[in-house]
């Protein structure tokens, strides 16, 4: 089992005739996903990725023609939040938004669109998801992951590998590893990613790697206090970043509250998480909680 | 993005919120002249001498000045132009002032604070205000948050007049001015969706002693993903109160912020380079940046990253940690490689490949027999650097 996606996933690519596009649909493809179609405004009927994988002028054709389920965006920030709505109104379950720089305004009105269709979005500004020896979906290695019992939710790319590259180190490895992306609005929060991996049969731990800005991680960790059975290991990156600076990504910045790293470390240890001091800790951290429940 | 007060006042004034009558002056030479004007103008002799630096704080730093006549208003002017100011939010090294905002003085009667920003947990957008103006808007919330009004605003549907009745009767006020005040809170909103602002803020929002509401400060925020079309935005920037590092680093599309301890750092990812800065604090150093090259560092990449990181003379080791994915480690090994031919470095670096073409990555830095340390992981990498200073 795995959460999100799965061998069954059926995918379309947004963008897929760029550059990031088609070098990652590829490298999805080789992985083992199940890409079925992509699209790009004007290329409809072309082939694309060997003449493999057809290219439509709108998502509401590909769907219609594939029966595709899940979606995956590559295109421009300029573009991104409308390619998002496109896909939710073409009756699109799940949307992965890779896109970095999406104006907040424009995802402001985008949530809204998904709220009322009742599409998951994870993203923007993400590494997307990888459901071990199944679907990857999105710009993360697939090589370092090892199909395993581990859950891993973050919300940036590289510490979300580095903490993969730990769990392999101490023969742990994953179900399903998610990059929820580091903007100040994205799809999908923390909480709802944990309780994905709480029903999810085969998911036996969590790591939950979040970062300095916003209350994301607060609210799943009072969530995980009353519904989660099973440990959770949690970093916050961030602990000496300077308040009110812009740390990378767009929703890394401290604007003082309860949105600092000590104060959600904090609030993630009353609730019963296991939190790192440093992040060399997770994998043995893991290791441990799993042994001891 | 930041801009100054005197900027936000201008886009005000297009968005018809009242604001009172100022010019800004950039050299000493006008400061009489700007003075009279403002005077004339005003039909009033006292004017405010305010500075005009990205940080805020100003009045307690001494950068804000009543001036009841021509006299004082020059002595003042003179006092605050070119000073150094420095108030809580620019540090100990202060911020140069390099403008003054001359403004007619105003018969205040009541003070309120006024602000837009996103609710980050809702997605929706928050307007709040509150009587406790020219206060700390933190501490107002923290010792007395009944008396913050907020509306909840829905990108979709937006701005609604009962939205901004709900906040001028929130601020019991009455007649003309609660008018005014609605006719303020719609603008400012309009302000806010159409310059893509992160925040706008009015600390004091005041009640004149004529009954007129008036924006006395101004503090506005861009959304930096949105400036590319926000091109009379963007012509705002000011890079004199920019850190000079940071913007060379711009220009290579570096990501990299400034920091006061002497262990530079190079990361890929912005969450891998926040931890590594974190580890190395753990581990008994202090980060001298925050430098994150991206997603796709080339040789190129890591070149310009050294440079920028040696520009900072306190730097006294530097820690390179990539987990590449999509970035393959054996580039970043030859652009350090050579990086350090090039610019012959004299400070130790200790490097931590891991992850696409780490191997070849080893190799090649043990083949270039440069001193370069090798770590095997964070903590390894973090325990090195602070230990070779």
């Amino acid at each position: 089992m795995s959460i999100l996606v799965n061998k069954n996933s059926k995918v379309i690519v947004q963008g897929i005739t760029g550059g990031e596009g088609a070098f990652h649909s590829q490298q999805m493809i080789d992985y083992g996903s199940n890409i079925v179609a992509g699209v790009t405004p004007g290329k409809g009927g072309s082939f694309i990725l060997k003449q493999n994988i057809p290219v439509f002028n709108s998502v509401e054709e590909a769907q219609s023609n594939t029966n595709a389920n899940v979606s995956i965006i590559f295109v421009p920030p300029a573009f991104a939040s409308e390619a998002i709505i496109e896909a939710s109104e073409a009756n699109i379950e799940l949307i992965v938004c890779i896109t970095e720089g999406v104006p907040i305004n424009d995802m402001a009105i985008a949530m809204r669109v998904l709220e009322k269709n009742k599409t998951k979005l994870i993203g923007p500004n993400c590494p997307g998801i990888i459901s071990v020896d199944e679907c990857k979906l999105g710009i993360m290695p697939g090589f370092i992951c090892k199909k395993g019992t581990i859950g891993v939710v973050s919300k940036s790319g590289t510490l979300t590998y580095e903490a993969i590259g730990q769990l392999a180190s101490v023969g742990l490895g994953q179900t399903t590893a998610v990059g929820i992306g580091g903007d100040p609005i994205i799809g999908t929060t923390m909480k709802e990613i944990l309780e994905l991996f709480e029903k999810d049969q085969e998911t036996e731990g969590v790591v939950m790697i979040g970062e300095i800005g916003g209350q994301m991680e607060n609210e799943a960790a009072l969530w995980a206090k009353k519904n989660m059975t099973k440990p959770v290991v949690g970093f916050i990156a961030g602990q000496t970043a300077p308040p009110g600076r812009r740390m990378g990504h767009a929703g890394a910045i401290v604007s003082g509250g309860d949105d600092t790293a000590e104060a959600k470390m904090q609030i993630m240890k009353e609730s019963g998480i296991e939190v790192c001091e440093s992040v060399a800790d997770i994998g043995k951290k893991m290791k441990k909680s799993l042994e001891t429940t | 993005m930041k801009i100054h007060e005197y900027q936000g006042k201008e886009i005000f004034r297009s968005f018809n919120i009242p604001v009172p009558i100022g010019y800004a002056v950039n050299k000493l030479d006008d400061v009489e002249k700007v003075i009279k004007k403002v005077q004339n103008e005003s039909k009033k002799d006292a004017v405010v001498v305010k500075a005009q630096i990205h940080a805020g704080g100003r009045g307690k730093g001494g950068g804000v000045k009543f001036s009841s006549g021509l006299s004082t208003a020059v002595n003042n002017a003179n006092k605050i132009f070119g000073m150094n100011l420095v108030t809580h939010q620019t540090g100990e090294r202060g911020q140069k002032v390099r403008k003054i905002l001359i403004e007619e003085a105003s018969n205040i009667s009541k003070e309120f604070y006024c602000a837009i920003t996103l609710d980050r947990s809702l997605g929706l957008f928050v307007f709040m205000v509150s009587t406790e103006g020219g206060m700390e808007i933190e501490k107002v919330a923290e010792e007395t948050p009944e008396k913050i009004v907020k509306v909840w605003i829905d990108p979709l549907i937006g701005m609604k007049s009962f939205h901004a009745r709900k906040l001028a009767f929130g601020l019991q006020l009455t007649g003309s001015a609660y008018k005014e005040a609605v006719s303020l809170f719609l603008n400012l909103f309009k302000c806010f969706i159409r310059t893509d602002a992160s925040l706008a803020e009015i600390n004091p929002l005041v009640l004149t002693n004529d009954n007129k509401i008036v924006a006395l400060d101004c503090k506005l925020n861009f959304d930096g993903n949105a400036l590319y079309r926000q091109k009379d935005i963007l012509s705002l920037r000011d890079t004199n109160e920019e850190d000079p590092t940071e913007l060379e680093a711009d220009k290579f599309d570096l990501n990299y912020i400034k920091l006061d301890g002497n262990v530079g750092c190079m990361v890929n990812g912005a969450g891998l380079a926040m931890a590594t800065m974190d580890i190395i604090k753990i581990s008994g150093g202090e980060p001298a940046n925050f430098l994150d090259v991206g997603g796709t560092a080339s040789a190129d990449t890591v070149k310009n990253g050294f440079k920028i990181i040696l520009s900072d003379k306190n730097v006294k080791a530097i820690l390179i940690n990539i987990f590449g994915g999509i970035v393959r480690c054996d580039r970043v090994a030859n652009g350090v490689v050579e990086a350090v031919k090039e610019l012959g470095l004299d400070v130790p670096v200790v490097v931590r490949l891991e992850g696409t073409n780490s191997e070849e990555a080893k190799e090649i830095l043990a083949r270039s027999k440069l001193s370069i340390i090798p770590a095997s992981d964070m903590k390894d990498a973090a325990l090195k650097v602070v230990k070779s200073i």
